[in-house]
C-alpha cells in the first residue's frame, strides 16, 4: 500500500493550529501593539534576555514559531490550490510552503540553540 | 492531489458547469472560510517577527533598541493590528471547530462540545493571563 | 397574499442548446406548497417537458435536490412562501454533470460510496448458533447520527472542493464509513483508513462546513471528516513507529 504523507502534515497543521491559537494573540498583543504603542512598559532588556535565555522558554518559542510556520505551509498550500485553481503549479507551491517552513525551522533551531 | 483522474466518465452531451476562479466570492459563507485560511498568513507572519525579535535581543541591546523602534513605527503598527484582527479570527473559529476533531465519550456520557470548546478556551485564557503576569514581573 | 410566484427553472435539451437557459413559469401560490409541489404543478398543467426526479415528497429518499436561489435542498421540504415574493431560481444540483433539464448524472457518486466498503466487514463471521450481535443503546448512539444520511447528494453540491476536484471522495462517502467504523459489530476500521487516507481522501477536504450546513438531516459529514483525520494520522504515527502488528 502506497504511504501517503498527507497525515503527516496534516498532523503538524493541527499542532501548529492549536498552539498558535492559544500563543499568538497575546504575544502579538503586547510585543506588536501595547509595548509599542507605550500602554506598558517595556521590560529591561536584560530581564527580558534572562527570560529568554532559560531553555523551557526557548524550546516553547521553537515550538510556536516553527509549528506556526508548518501550520501556514499546510494551509496556504491548499488555499492556492482551492481558492486560485493554480493546479499546475501543485508541487512547486508545495515545495515552496514546506520548504519555508522547513528552513524558518532550521534557523529558529540554529538562533535559539546559540541564544 | 490526483494526478490520474478517472471520476465520471466523459459524455458530449453532459453539462459541467465551469467553477469561476473568484467561486469563493459567490456566497458569504465561501468568503468567510477563505478568510479564514488566510489567517495563516498573520500567524506566519508574527512568527516570523517574533523570531526577528529574538534574534535582535540576541545580538545584544543595540540591536534590540532598533528593533524596538521599527515596531513603533506606522507601519508595523498597522500590520500588527491588521494581524491581531486575523489571528484571533483563527483562535476563535479553531477552538469552535475543535469538538468536531475531538470526540471522547467516558463509560456512558459523550464529553459535551461546549466542554471540549470551552476548554480550548480556559487555556487560552490561563496562558495568556500568565505571559501577561510574566510580563508585567520580570 | 400573492395569489402567484414565479420560477426561474433551469431548462437544458442537449439536443437543441449547448448550454443551460432559464424558463419563467407563473404558479399559483399556496402557504403550504413546496417547491416540488410548484414544479409538479409545471409539470401538470403548464409544461409536460420538464424533467427532473422526485419519489417521495417527505424528506426520506433524497431524490429530489436541487439549487434553489444558488443553496442545495430538498425541494420537497421547502416551502414557497420562504422565497415571497419571488422570482425563485431553480436548477439542477451543482458539481454534477447536468444530463438533461434538472437531472444530474450520479454515478460518480455511487462509485465512491461503494467504494467505502459500507457494510459490516468481519474477519470471521459468527455462527449462526452463536446468536447475534449484541449492541447496546449507548453503543448505537456512537454512530446513529451517520446512520440517518439519505444519499441526497446536497453535501456534494454545497462542498467547493468536490466541484473543484471531482476525485475527492466526498462528505456522504466519509460520512458513511465512519458509520460502519464507529459500529461496534465491524471490524474493517483498517481498510477503511487506508482507503480513505489515499489521494482524494479525506486530505483534500479543508473544513469548508458547508457539507454540514446543507444537510437535511444533521449527519454533520464535517465532524466525520474531522475525527476521521485525526484518526488517520494517530493511525500513521503508530504505523511508522511501530510497523510490526497486523497486515
Amino acid at each position: 500500500m502506497k504511504k501517503n504523507i498527507d497525515p503527516f502534515w496534516w498532523g503538524l497543521f493541527g499542532a501548529g493550529g492549536a498552539i498558535s491559537a492559544i500563543s499568538i494573540p497575546v504575544l502579538l498583543f503586547l510585543n506588536g501593539l501595547a509595548i509599542p504603542l507605550g500602554w506598558l512598559e517595556p521590560p529591561a532588556y536584560e530581564d527580558f534576555f534572562t527570560l529568554v535565555k532559560h531553555p523551557l522558554t526557548r524550546l516553547f518559542l521553537f515550538a510556536l514559531i516553527s509549528l506556526s510556520l508548518l501550520h501556514w505551509a499546510h494551509r496556504f498550500r491548499f488555499t492556492l490550490y482551492d481558492g486560485l485553481q493554480v493546479k499546475h503549479l501543485n508541487e512547486l507551491i508545495a515545495i515552496l510552503c514546506y520548504g519555508t517552513a522547513i528552513a524558518v525551522t532550521f534557523v529558529a533551531g540554529y538562533i535559539l540553540w546559540r541564544f | 492531489m490526483s494526478l490520474n483522474p478517472n471520476y465520471t466518465k466523459y459524455h458530449p452531451k453532459w453539462y459541467r458547469k465551469r467553477i469561476p476562479i473568484f467561486w469563493w466570492m459567490q456566497k458569504w459563507a465561501y468568503t468567510k472560510f477563505i478568510l479564514r485560511e488566510l489567517t495563516s498568513l498573520a500567524v506566519a507572519f508574527y512568527a516570523v517577527v517574533l523570531l526577528l525579535q529574538i534574534r535582535a535581543l540576541a545580538q545584544g541591546p543595540e540591536a534590540y533598541a532598533n528593533f524596538l523602534n521599527w515596531l513603533k513605527t506606522p507601519v508595523s503598527i498597522v500590520l500588527h493590528g491588521v494581524a491581531l484582527l486575523f489571528v484571533l479570527f483563527h483562535s476563535i473559529t479553531w477552538f469552535n471547530l475543535s469538538p468536531k476533531a475531538l470526540v471522547f465519550r467516558l463509560g456512558k456520557k459523550r464529553i459535551p462540545d461546549a466542554l471540549i470548546a470551552g476548554s480550548n478556551y480556559a487555556a487560552w485564557v490561563v496562558f495568556s493571563a500568565a505571559i501577561v503576569w510574566m510580563i508585567l514581573t520580570i | 397574499m400573492p395569489t402567484n410566484i414565479t420560477l426561474e427553472v433551469s431548462r437544458y435539451r442537449p439536443e437543441e442548446e449547448a448550454e443551460p437557459v432559464f424558463q419563467s413559469y407563473e404558479v399559483p401560490f399556496r402557504k403550504d406548497w413546496v417547491i416540488l409541489d410548484a414544479i409538479n404543478y409545471i409539470k401538470d398543467n403548464i409544461d409536460g417537458t420538464l424533467s427532473y426526479r422526485w419519489s417521495c415528497r417527505m424528506g426520506v429518499c433524497g431524490s429530489c435536490g436541487m439549487m434553489v436561489n444558488g443553496t442545495p435542498v430538498l425541494t420537497c421540504a421547502t416551502f414557497l412562501e420562504k422565497y415571497l415574493p419571488g422570482p425563485i431560481r431553480v436548477e439542477p444540483l451543482d458539481n454534477f454533470p447536468v444530463v438533461r433539464d434538472l437531472v444530474i448524472e450520479m454515478t460518480d457518486f455511487m462509485e465512491k460510496l461503494k467504494r467505502v466498503q459500507p457494510w459490516i466487514v468481519r474477519e470471521e463471521e459468527k455462527p449462526l448458533s452463536e446468536g447475534e450481535y449484541l449492541q447496546t443503546p449507548v453503543e448505537l448512539e456512537d454512530y446513529k447520527q451517520f446512520s440517518m444520511c439519505i444519499n441526497c447528494m446536497l453535501c456534494y453540491s454545497a462542498c467547493p472542493v468536490y466541484g473543484l476536484e471531482p476525485t475527492f471522495i466526498g462528505p456522504a462517502a466519509i460520512a458513511i464509513a465512519q458509520r460502519y467504523n464507529l459500529d461496534n459489530r465491524d471490524q474493517g476500521n483498517q481498510q477503511r483508513l487506508e482507503i480513505l487516507s489515499e489521494d482524494d481522501g479525506i486530505f483534500e477536504c479543508t473544513l469548508v462546513g458547508e457539507c454540514s450546513a446543507v444537510c437535511p438531516k444533521d449527519v454533520d459529514p464535517a465532524g466525520a471528516i474531522q475525527r476521521f483525520k485525526v484518526a488517520a494520522t494517530a493511525n500513521w504515527w503508530k504505523s511508522l513507529l511501530m510497523p510490526w502488528g497486523n497486515k
